[in-house]
């Protein structure tokens, strides 16, 4: 069991980026019941959004927590307004078709800005600007922490905790609960489901382009089809841990990170995905609404 | 404008249909269908008809199929420059038989798939009479056979894997293979850097890496050296710290990644986070720029095999590098040395050739001997393999300098 704690941190530190992006498929799913394929692509049109605003300041060398802020604040902005305009434009003129129009559209979105993507920024890797140093803070003796796992982890855990108290404590959090219960009904108690939406939208986005931005710093490569993978392993883990719960989306997503470093640690690097994927099937066969989901009838 | 006049025409339709009896209706439908519909059929028929009467005449056709796009666009974007290049040096000195060659470039986005189709595209439907093609092998493997059934030569100025060329004897390669390049490594690994604890990290994807990964392991345990780790990625992951660990704690005096230089910057930068701080070697797959861009540091010092090494004094070097400067203002990486070589190989096949047929050309490439190129001295051997040296070069700044010259 040696590096056990080595690879315990890697998997945190990998399951916290897979969590901020889960976080957001959750949000849509909660809310619409709609799996929003176009979520992962927001995400890689984020990082863009923060590498070009790095080449248009010259930020690429200038280290410390103002660029940070910059590239954050350019990422969440423009994953915001590219939420608003995918829901505004193709979810909503579709919001009394049946579910499954909804679905195929949100992979059409997709597929469009996969393909946008490709023929705008170019399909060779650009190199994301380090603006924050990835240095050792805590050395043992197995096992190193960087300072990127512990601001991953924390940005983490602060949004989680933001998320719930926004969901739970406010106006805009009891109106999402009550269109996510029964649209119709919320409509009649004043509440305005388009506008509820659409905040929706826009908060989910944010979360993956503070995503794209972690994620940026500590793999500093951004391409067109950057998203696809980590999307789907951040949607596994939104369903494992309970779709349409927060909480359970970042447990899931830490599982998800936790057991792919494991089995790259003591089976086989070769099978990572194959067995990481594998063991949440497992998980799944024996809870099928996810580690904190609560088992409803699906009314289709 | 056009949306408005389809709008008034459907609205006259309406009118019209109103009055019209059943049988003229049917036929104003299909008329109008008939026209929205045919049309840029007919335009790109025509089209094709053109091209097809009007090019085929004078010119030579050969293809070229390479990543343009993608992750490995850099490969296809050099090996593609430097095939031009050596087209105009043959067309600017008369052409070969009186006619001018004319090189049909295709992109396969780096998909094996796409590939294949391509050059049934380039063979089928562009007639070309011989292809270039591909750096990878994996997408090389995958086109080969098609040439292969049409009897049309295919010449690879970079596909490593000894696997290629026994596809069938209209498939030939212009640069060394993989177990050379393994060996090469392997000996320079224990002899020159005198570094016996070695750490192996191959992508499994790719059947250039892991052949590359088998012949440098073979050697190294024939030479008495230990492979403490074997471990694999996929390209296209981007954490790879679970494998990192697992590697640091083997402890390796060395670390053998022959993998792409996409993955390999990301994993060098990963290493040096995880302390690892052995010597890193790799082999032809690490030639790009990018490499610098995104490994920054953590690449600086590795080892890699290559084909060419541009401070070369050679004056067919030196006269190729101030070349390829003048025409695309940059200092031509391996592949464009392999892809202008292997260029020049075909066409030099083309005009030995009595005339320009797949069969002769075929032929001819079977016997190319002692062909003095930019990346040495080329011979083609019974497999169909080029028998030729390489170099090794260490990355130091933003380039690589030449460390040894190793011959077969």
């Amino acid at each position: 069991m040696q590096d056990f704690a080595q690879h315990f941190i890697n998997g945190l530190s990998l399951g916290s980026i897979y969590a901020l992006i889960a976080l957001g498929y959750t949000m849509v799913y909660g809310i619409l019941q709609l799996i929003n394929f176009a979520h992962s692509d927001v995400y890689m049109m984020g990082a863009f959004c923060s590498y070009y605003a790095a080449r248009f300041l010259n930020l690429n060398d200038s280290q410390g927590l103002p660029s940070f802020v910059v590239l954050l604040m350019s990422s969440i902005i423009g994953c915001a307004i590219l939420g608003f305009l995918i829901e505004r434009l193709a979810y909503r003129p579709l919001r009394n078709a049946p579910k499954l129009n909804v679905l195929i559209a949100a992979i059409g979105v997709s597929l469009l800005l996969q393909y946008t993507g490709q023929s705008v920024f170019g399909d060779d890797p650009k190199v994301f600007p380090t603006v924050l140093p990835n240095v050792p803070v805590l050395e043992g003796s197995s096992f190193t922490v960087h300072s990127l796992d512990l601001v991953v982890l924390g940005v983490t855990l602060l949004t989680l905790l933001v998320l719930n108290l926004l969901i739970f404590r406010t106006r805009i959090g009891m109106a999402m609960r009550a269109v996510s219960q029964n649209m119709r009904v919320a409509s009649l108690m004043g509440v305005n489901p388009n506008r509820i939406i659409s905040a929706t939208f826009i908060l989910g986005s944010a979360l993956a382009g503070v995503g794209s931005v972690l994620v940026g710093l500590k793999y500093p490569k951004v391409e067109p089809l950057m998203g696809t993978m980590i999307g789907m392993k951040a949607f596994i883990a939104a369903v494992l841990g309970g779709i349409g719960n927060l909480s359970g989306a970042v447990l899931g997503a830490v599982l998800m990170g936790l057991s792919e470093e494991m089995v790259v640690g003591y089976l086989s690097s070769t099978y990572r995905d194959a067995l990481a994927f594998g063991i949440l099937i497992a998980v799944l066969i024996f809870k099928p609404a996810g580690l904190l989901g609560r088992s409803a009838t699906e009314k289709v | 404008m056009l949306s408005l006049f389809k709008q008034i025409e459907v609205k006259l339709d309406r009118k019209l249909r109103r009055k019209l009896n059943p049988s003229l209706k049917l036929k104003l439908i299909l008329n109008r269908n008939l026209n929205l519909n045919l049309k840029p059929f007919l335009k790109a028929s025509a089209g094709i008809l053109l091209l097809s009467t009007c090019t085929k005449k004078d010119v030579i056709l050969v293809g070229h199929f390479a990543t343009m796009t993608g992750s490995e666009a850099s490969f296809g974007t050099s090996t593609d420059e430097a095939i031009k290049m050596a087209r105009d040096e043959v067309n600017a000195a008369g052409g070969i038989h009186g006619k001018k060659i004319e090189i049909i470039t295709l992109d396969d986005q780096g998909r094996p798939e796409l590939a294949a189709a391509m050059v049934k595209r380039l063979i089928e439907q562009d007639k070309v009479v011989a292809i270039l093609g591909e750096v990878a092998s994996t997408r090389t493997l995958a086109a080969a056979p098609i040439a292969q059934k049409s009897k049309i030569p295919l010449v690879t100025p970079s596909s490593t894997n000894p696997k290629v060329t026994q596809i069938g004897d209209y498939i030939f390669r212009t640069c060394f293979i993989d177990p050379f390049q393994g060996t090469v490594m392997a000996n320079f690994t224990l002899n020159n850097l005198k570094l016996k604890k070695v750490a192996i990290f191959r992508d499994i994807k790719s059947d250039y890496s892991v052949g590359l990964a088998d012949f440098f392991k073979a050697r190294l345990l024939e030479l008495g050296g230990t492979v403490v780790e074997d471990l694999s990625y996929q390209s296209g992951d981007v954490d790879f710290n679970g494998q990192l660990t697992k590697i640091k704690s083997a402890q390796p005096e060395a670390v053998f990644i022959p993998g792409y230089y996409t993955e390999v910057g990301l994993i060098a930068l990963q290493a040096r986070q995880a302390g690892i701080k052995a010597a890193l070697l790799g082999g032809d797959g690490w030639e790009s720029t990018k490499l610098y861009e995104i490994g920054k540091d953590a690449v600086e010092g590795g080892y890699f095999s290559n084909h060419y090494s541009g401070d070369s004094t050679d004056p067919i070097v030196v006269s190729f590098v101030k070349k390829y400067k003048e025409k695309y203002g940059r200092v031509p990486d391996g592949m464009a040395a392999t892809g202008y070589d292997g260029a020049k190989i075909l066409f030099q096949a083309i005009a030995n050739a009595a005339s320009p047929t797949p069969e002769l050309i075929r032929d001819q490439l079977a016997m190319i001997k002692d062909y003095n190129g930019v990346t040495g001295k080329i011979s083609m051997n019974e497999k169909r393999d080029a028998v030729k040296g390489a170099v090794v070069v260490q990355v130091t700044g933003k380039s690589t300098k030449f460390v040894q010259n190793v011959n077969p």
